[in-house]
């Protein structure tokens, strides 16, 4: 019986896939120690957490595609009213409306949720005109981008609404989305971006960051502060690393948030360039094998849930690392499967169970 | 339907190019980070590195003590005690005003802690913090530590203090530390001294403080330390000492100066009194003195424009540079000069009618009708004015100011402290220079400089170092303060003055001329009161220097206003035969010296020949609330040790 049941729950389980999370998770947890100074308390919630979000995963990846299609517009509802319930009675949070206080629920960040219910509603709408796609869906579904995106970046939170917009991009991209609009669409954006900097329509402390990323040495006390110490922990750690526990930079107190979106730093400092080849390579063993169940998937929205998921996890670790190593502006991303937090964990475990999903279903559609 | 199939055929050939082109996307991103990763680790790693370490370790300087000052026999004179202090970040805080109220709740801030404070703030425009309040008591720091959360920019520190026993008393000698100015600051910069003075906010300003700054001061140790992001110490790496300052053993003898002080009362004046045979200046005294402990800690306003505006001047070192005439002091000089240069010998006697006459000038003496019959002894014993106004008009002045200047006179002692005066021996160049409209020395203008008169400008420094050179019989030594420098750690000390600086060519009997002339001041002349009963020999001569050009009519002292009276001179050595002690005493609009500057170098020879007597000034200046000061001293001398 119980057994039978083990079996069922695992049936839908990618072994690789899951393999490979599980080795950064771990690694991620190594780090964690060291991060918050060698105690375990922060490691074992966080490990309680990772079980809550697997649990999840595991359920998601038994649900058929079919059937989480079908969260698709009540999600992607409450992800909008829970937005348009931010910008009307948000918890001010440094100056940012950004969460939501449900009684009974807790707070909720609504533009988590729609990390996942954007790329869910494109794909569904896509596969509703299979075969018979035109500019108008792609309006539509534009629009469907557009909304949640621009109440993103009013909360003020433009990391994430770029993040938002970014995943949406990826499925308009992955169904098809003529490349004269492509581009088009990145010479508006440029142009967008440049009047946003010239008639002050960013914030101060966004325009701050966009400044400090330029020129991190300016203001070495307060935002330009972190980008340099982090780079001082990464380039510090040389070849090998300072070792497991001995990196001064993280112990010492140099490294702001290091245990939650700097935590690639303390890794770096203390596991050196060989740590950074490893998780490079368990990302890319990752993301590989995600492309090959985007390619496998047997429908149009199994292929785009897929695709735009996989696309996800490559932007989470390519921006959360290049921001950490100086390559690009501090925007709030967490580095994948690895930083302290809740929140990310369940929406990045989410993403592993829809790929299982489409993964697992494949054949059974087929047949 | 087959349409459809081709459709969705094409579509997942589109999907297929489209996620390829995702794939090389992601490898290309991967591959950036990569590099990224090479070049911040593998090219500048060795740059980050180095950051790292800087980031870690903090040098921390460790002020080295201040060397100790004592008398010539280790009574101390300054010393050093730790204490904490609180202090204060003005830069930390908005509203000074209201962050000392709420300090004052903790621990009473007086309103003139108050005032220092600002006026230091003021003064210094600093970043770092300042004291507040010192000498805080165990309780005080345990409540201020207990609030420190309240108390942002506020921190309790222990450090040394400098501390000066006896206060008023060698005020004038020993001087005072303050805190380093900024154009200190530059100085030491200039002087490449800036790594001995990392850590310390103090230097010497005035007096023996100043002037042994060098020795007293030591140099500046480290600590090295790894520090976290706050720069809180984590743990100590490599730690290097401080080196402590050299300790100095004053000439001086502060039971004498202690005597001398006490003889002035309430009179303005300096006493310096030298050990002929070396040079040691055994007592420096200006009066009136200020207390040097106000300035250790920076001295509140009002206290500092009471010394500044005093109309007594507390502040002028008045034997370094006060510059008076020396009036009949100068007789003695001038007779050895007459036989020394063979104007006159000691039996050539003058007829004195009472005055002297020259062309159109005329000059009174003090007696009407003149002293009769006056050879050299009996000048100097009565101190005979028109003896000198003839002898002063037959000389050459610049015969005359090459022979005084081998006394000193009108020049610089070259004492080892700072701030001396030059004083003027009068001479044709300095005539010339000083008043090039009447460039000429004229006889007039001599007869005044033989009674110690005119132009005339020494200050007492110089007189008592004349004195002395004479006591020595022509043997000068370098006056000094400081006898001997001691290296703290080593214990190895060296001596400031080991032998003479120059001998005056002088023939003995001539000397003995003058000295008999000294005796008979003392037993017969003007000294004769002040010296009635004396246990010792001594020879002596007083002096009484116009302050106003009264000298031609009437004088009376009780009709001038105090400021105006003559000033009165003694110079004293003893014991005649061989003097152990050369002094001077100076009252500055004291009138007579015999009557006003005699008394007191009586009590000042009495003392220095009497052991008991010395030895129970010193018993009497240790006051219940010194001794309690020069216990915790000892204490922190034993520490040190």
């Amino acid at each position: 019986m119980i057994q039978h049941l083990w079996a069922k729950l695992t049936d839908h389980l990618d072994p690789f896939l899951f393999a490979v999370v599980t080795a950064i998770a771990a690694l991620g947890l190594l780090v964690l120690y060291s991060a918050v100074g060698e105690s375990l308390g922060r490691v074992i919630s966080q490990s309680q957490k990772m079980a809550v979000a697997v649990a999840i995963m595991i359920v998601i990846a038994n649900l058929s595609p079919q059937f989480i299609a079908r969260f698709a517009v009540p999600l992607y509802a409450i992800g909008i009213l829970l937005l348009l319930g931010v910008a009307l009675g948000g918890e001010v949070v440094k100056g940012a409306r950004r969460w939501l206080k449900i009684p009974g629920v807790g707070n909720v960040q609504p533009s988590e949720i729609m990390k996942i219910a954007l790329p869910l509603i494109l794909a569904w709408y896509f596969e509703r005109h299979e075969g018979s796609m035109n500019w108008r869906n792609f309006l539509v579904a534009s629009a469907l981008v557009v909304i949640p995106f621009g109440l993103v970046v009013r909360q003020p939170d433009l990391g994430t609404a770029l993040l938002i917009g970014a995943c949406g991009f990826y499925v308009l991209f992955l169904a098809g989305l003529d490349w004269r609009i492509i581009v088009g669409g990145a010479i508006l954006g440029g142009l967008g971006l440049w009047a946003a900097w010239e008639f002050n329509w960013l914030h101060d402390y966004q325009k701050e960051r966009v400044l400090n990323f330029i020129n991190p040495e300016n203001d070495t006390q307060d935002a330009g502060w972190h980008t340099i110490q982090a780079a001082i922990a990464i380039g510090s750690g040389g070849l090998f690393g300072k070792g497991w526990g001995n990196g001064t930079q993280t112990h010492l107190e140099f490294l702001p948030e290091k245990h939650t979106d700097f935590i690639f730093a303390v890794y770096g400092e203390e596991f050196g360039l060989l740590g950074g080849v490893v998780l490079i390579v368990l990302y890319l063993l990752f993301i590989g094998r995600s492309f090959v169940i985007t390619a496998n998937a047997s429908t149009l929205f199994g292929r785009l849930m897929a695709g735009s998921m996989t696309l996800m996890f490559f932007t989470y670790a390519f921006v959360n690392i290049g921001m950490v190593t100086g390559m690009l502006p501090v925007v709030g991303v967490p580095l994948p499967f690895v930083s302290f937090g809740g929140t990310a964990l369940i929406t990045l475990f989410i993403a592993v169970g829809i790929l299982m999903s489409v993964q697992s279903h494949r054949k059974l559609v087929n047949s | 339907m087959s349409a459809e199939l081709r459709n969705h055929d094409r579509e997942l050939f589109w999907f297929q190019r489209r996620l390829s082109l995702a794939a090389v996307l992601v490898v290309i991103g991967f591959l950036a980070l990569l590099g990224r990763f090479v070049y911040l680790q593998v090219i500048q790693h060795k740059h980050f590195a180095t950051l790292a370490e800087a980031n870690r370790i903090d040098i921390q300087p460790e002020a080295p003590n201040r060397g100790i000052i004592t008398d010539r026999n280790g009574v101390v004179l300054a010393s050093n005690y730790s204490a904490y202090t609180l202090e204060m970040n003005p830069q930390k805080i908005a509203d000074l005003d209201v962050a000392i109220d709420e300090i004052g709740k903790i621990v009473e801030i007086s309103a003139r802690d108050r005032r220092r404070f600002k006026r230091l703030y003021e003064e210094f425009r600093t970043n770092e913090s300042l004291p507040l309040k010192s000498r805080l008591t165990d309780e005080e720091v345990a409540r201020v530590a207990a609030n420190r959360y309240r108390l942002p920019g506020v921190e309790i520190k222990a450090r040394l203090f400098r501390q000066y026993p006896f206060g008023e008393v060698a005020s004038h000698v020993v001087g005072y530390i303050g805190r380093i100015s900024q154009s200190e600051k530059e100085r030491i910069e200039q002087q490449e001294l800036s790594a001995s003075y990392k850590g310390s906010d103090y230097i010497g300003k005035r007096g023996i403080e100043l002037s042994y700054e060098r020795d007293l001061h030591g140099s500046a140790g480290s600590t090295e330390v790894e520090v976290d992001a706050n720069r809180r110490v984590v743990r100590v790496l490599s730690r290097k000492p401080s080196v402590i300052g050299n300790n100095l053993q004053l000439s001086l003898d502060i039971r004498l100066q202690k005597i001398a002080e006490d003889a002035f009362g309430n009179k303005r004046g300096a006493l310096v009194a030298i050990e002929p045979a070396t040079g040691d200046v055994l007592a420096f005294v200006s009066k009136p003195g200020y207390d040097p402990n106000l300035f250790v800690d920076g001295i509140d306003p009002q206290s500092w424009d009471a010394l500044r505006d005093s109309p007594d001047k507390p502040m002028l070192n008045r034997p370094l540079q006060g510059g008076y005439p020396p009036g009949s002091t100068y007789k003695p000089f001038m007779a050895l000069m007459a036989q020394e240069l063979g104007v006159r010998t000691a039996s050539q006697a003058i007829n004195d009618p009472g005055y002297f006459r020259l062309g159109a000038g005329h000059w009174r003496d003090d007696k009407v009708g003149g002293h009769g019959i006056v050879d050299m002894v009996k000048s100097i014993v009565i101190s005979c004015d028109t003896y000198y106004y003839q002898l002063a008009s037959e000389l050459d002045i610049d015969e005359w100011s090459g022979f005084m200047k081998q006394f000193g006179f009108g020049q610089k002692t070259g004492i080892d402290i700072d701030g001396e005066l030059t004083g003027i021996l009068p001479s044709r160049e300095w005539k010339a220079k000083r008043f090039p409209k009447d460039p000429k020395l004229h006889v007039g203008d001599q007869v005044s400089l033989g009674i110690g008169q005119g132009f005339n400008t020494f200050t007492p420094m110089q007189m008592a170092y004349a004195t002395a050179v004479l006591a020595n019989r022509g043997v000068a030594f370098k006056p000094h303060l400081v006898k001997r420098v001691q290296d703290a750690r080593t214990g190895e000390s060296r001596l400031t003055q080991p032998s003479p600086a120059y001998t005056v060519p002088l023939k003995q009997a001539h000397v003995d001329v003058v000295l008999k002339g000294l005796e008979g001041v003392v037993t017969a002349g003007t000294g004769r009161t002040a010296f009635l009963n004396a246990k010792y020999s001594s020879g002596g001569k007083t002096g009484t220097a116009q302050v106003f050009g009264l000298r031609g009519g009437d004088y009376k002292a009780s009709q001038v206003t105090e400021r105006l009276r003559d000033h009165a001179w003694y110079i004293a050595l003893a014991p005649l035969d061989s003097p152990k002690i050369a002094l001077v005493a100076f009252v500055e609009n004291g009138g007579f010296g015999a009557e006003a500057a005699a008394p007191i170098a009586r009590k000042v020879l009495d003392a220095y020949f009497d052991p008991a007597l010395l030895d129970a000034a010193i018993k009497k200046a240790v006051s219940p609330a010194e001794a309690l000061a020069s216990a915790s001293l000892q204490r922190e001398v034993k520490r040190a040790r």
